[in-house]
């Protein structure tokens, strides 16, 4: 977890559990809080100032300042700059937000960014190596032709490789039982399966 | 979504010392409703504040206690300990869950997607709201639910995803969940952590039927949380299954489901547990169906007469009323499967 927050609220922070205050409906408590540790006077704007959370990025920590309620998915897009995740439904039923979360496959959309802190984040951007190689994943879908538009894709993929790794990819029935919670519009399922499947035998090899 | 204020604890002591340092326990509300909630998973309270359903002021964040007992699934001599913060996937994935209590492996398999597996968390999973669409929009104020007293749009609305069996006049919501029948089919016991100290109960305790308070769903006090679920070992635990029938073939609510156990004698049933999902206002367990296949062998007669028995209480609502029949030939494929499984 990140030890610098701001020094704003970095006091009322440590005391109080890892928690940050935007409700105006506790001011009294952070108020007082704030007064123990020595800090300026609470004002309304202060009780809304954003939270600053670090994320650990496809291997690099980043500091972001979110409102509390932040998504995931929001701070990746709108905070981190990182637009490969993709906002479909915002709900968790399209599996478009897709992202591995200590290599776990997760819904970003129903994640709190706050709630991130301290996990390992793997986007679609953190798929390739340093020379540009694309991940066997991202190469099995170019090559099956799996995707018409392209919106689901990095979710598709993210999914895939989720799917790979936690042992669900042994035929093409269970391919597509394990990838379910990835709606494709196009319906380019097929050859998603086929992808898939070659995909799996090269991270296999690797 | 509304603002709320966040915090993190390692344990369950500590979780329920955030939620009652934040001073905003209210007794006499149901812990549905209270200003506190625990966010595990996030998979249902996300949504549901996003869409403004629920409006928690604080929120505890309890991930934390995936590292505590509460993370852990063991099969010992007392039976199946799963912890609450243990993940569905975790539970549907684990070879002693899998070999030793099928039907829970497949309650939890057979539900959400593999993302939400991965996120939500058994505690949270049993505590899941409905799905009733009058309930998540709130452009409907007539919701008893979530406005108590406001009435119910889905009882003369759009009710065919609703239930026929422990519903009320007030409230005809379906209990969405899976894993919760599996866990009162086999007579599974909660541990509760809370301001008051901790308590074990029966899980079939865990849950109230709608009555003529649809917004009170548990009998957790405010401030309450689940620790685990324990699972007692039982000679009928092995030959257990979960069928789910539905609208698509994967990520999708129950139209009609049954978690069943059989303990058999050769042909003849020596015991038997059954519940009922999807047709159901809450976890809903079919003892008259248990009895009547008791000592019987399963025949097609039989098979029918259970089936009738578990449906005897049904009140369909204009569009479920088809869920009757499809329940009844829903159990009736479960028994035979059960029956004909190799263990």
């Amino acid at each position: 977890m990140n030890s610098s927050p701001s020094q704003k609220s970095g006091a009322s922070r440590r005391t109080f559990l890892a928690s940050t205050m935007v409700s105006t409906m506790t001011l009294t408590l952070l108020e007082r809080q704030r007064a123990d540790a020595a800090t300026p006077p609470l004002t309304k704007d202060t009780a809304r100032e954003p939270l600053r959370v670090t994320l650990r990025i496809n291997g690099r920590d980043q500091q972001l300042a979110l409102d509390i309620r932040t998504s995931l998915l929001d701070a990746l897009r709108e905070h981190a700059g990182l637009t490969g995740t993709k906002k479909g439904c915002d709900q968790g039923q399209c599996g478009a937000c897709t992202v591995l979360v200590d290599g776990k496959r997760h819904l970003s959309c129903l994640t709190l960014a706050a709630a991130a802190e301290g996990r390992d984040i793997t986007t679609i951007e953190g798929l390739s190596s340093a020379d540009g190689t694309l991940h066997p994943m991202q190469q099995a879908f170019i090559d099956h032709d799996a995707f018409q538009c392209g919106y689901c894709t990095p979710g598709q993929i993210m999914s895939a490789i989720g799917c790979v790794n936690e042992g669900h990819a042994g035929s093409d029935a269970e391919i597509r039982e394990y990838m379910s919670g990835n709606l494709c519009r196009c319906a380019a399922y097929p050859n998603i399966v086929d992808a898939v499947n070659d995909a799996k035998t090269k991270m296999q090899k690797a | 979504m509304r603002p709320f204020h966040y915090s993190r604890a390692d344990n369950a002591s500590a979780a329920i010392a955030a939620q009652q340092a934040q001073a905003s326990i209210d007794k006499n509300e149901p812990s549905v409703f209270s200003r506190s909630q625990y966010l595990a998973g996030g998979t249902n309270l996300m949504d549901l504040m996003r869409i403004d359903v629920m409006r928690p002021e604080n929120v505890t964040d309890i991930n934390g206690l995936s590292r505590t007992p509460s993370g852990n699934i063991q099969l010992g001599s007392k039976g199946l300990w799963l912890g609450a913060m243990a993940r569905m996937a975790e539970a549907a994935d684990h070879p002693d869950v899998k070999q030793a209590y099928p039907v829970i492996a497949q309650s939890l398999m057979l539900a959400a997607s593999a993302q939400i597996r991965n996120m939500a968390s058994l505690g949270g999973n049993v505590l899941q709201r409905t799905r009733c669409s009058y309930f998540r929009d709130t452009s409907y104020t007539a919701c008893n639910k979530r406005n108590p007293g406001a009435g119910c749009a889905a009882m003369d609305g759009v009710n065919r995803m609703h239930a026929i069996l422990g519903v009320s006049d007030q409230c005809i919501a379906t209990y969405a969940g899976d894993f919760a029948h599996a866990l009162i089919a086999l007579e599974a016991v909660v541990d509760i952590a809370g301001p008051n100290g901790s308590r074990t109960i029966p899980f079939a305790k865990l849950h109230k039927a709608p009555g003529d308070t649809p917004h009170i769903e548990t009998t957790l006090q405010p401030g309450e949380l689940i620790t685990a679920f324990v699972v007692p070992p039982a000679p009928f635990a092995k030959r257990s299954l979960y069928l789910k029938v539905r609208d698509r073939e994967s990520y999708e609510f129950a139209l009609a489901s049954a978690a069943v156990a059989l303990d058999m004698d050769g042909d003849t049933v020596r015991e038997a547990r059954i519940a009922l999902g999807g047709v159901s206002a809450l976890p809903w367990r079919a003892r008259t169906a248990e009895e009547a296949i008791k000592g019987q062998t399963l025949t097609d007669g039989v098979l029918q007469a259970a089936a009738n028995t578990a449906y005897a209480e049904s009140k369909p609502r204009g569009d479920n009323k088809f869920k009757v029949e499809l329940g009844r030939q829903t159990l009736m494929r479960a028994l035979r499967e059960a029956a004909a499984m190799e263990i």
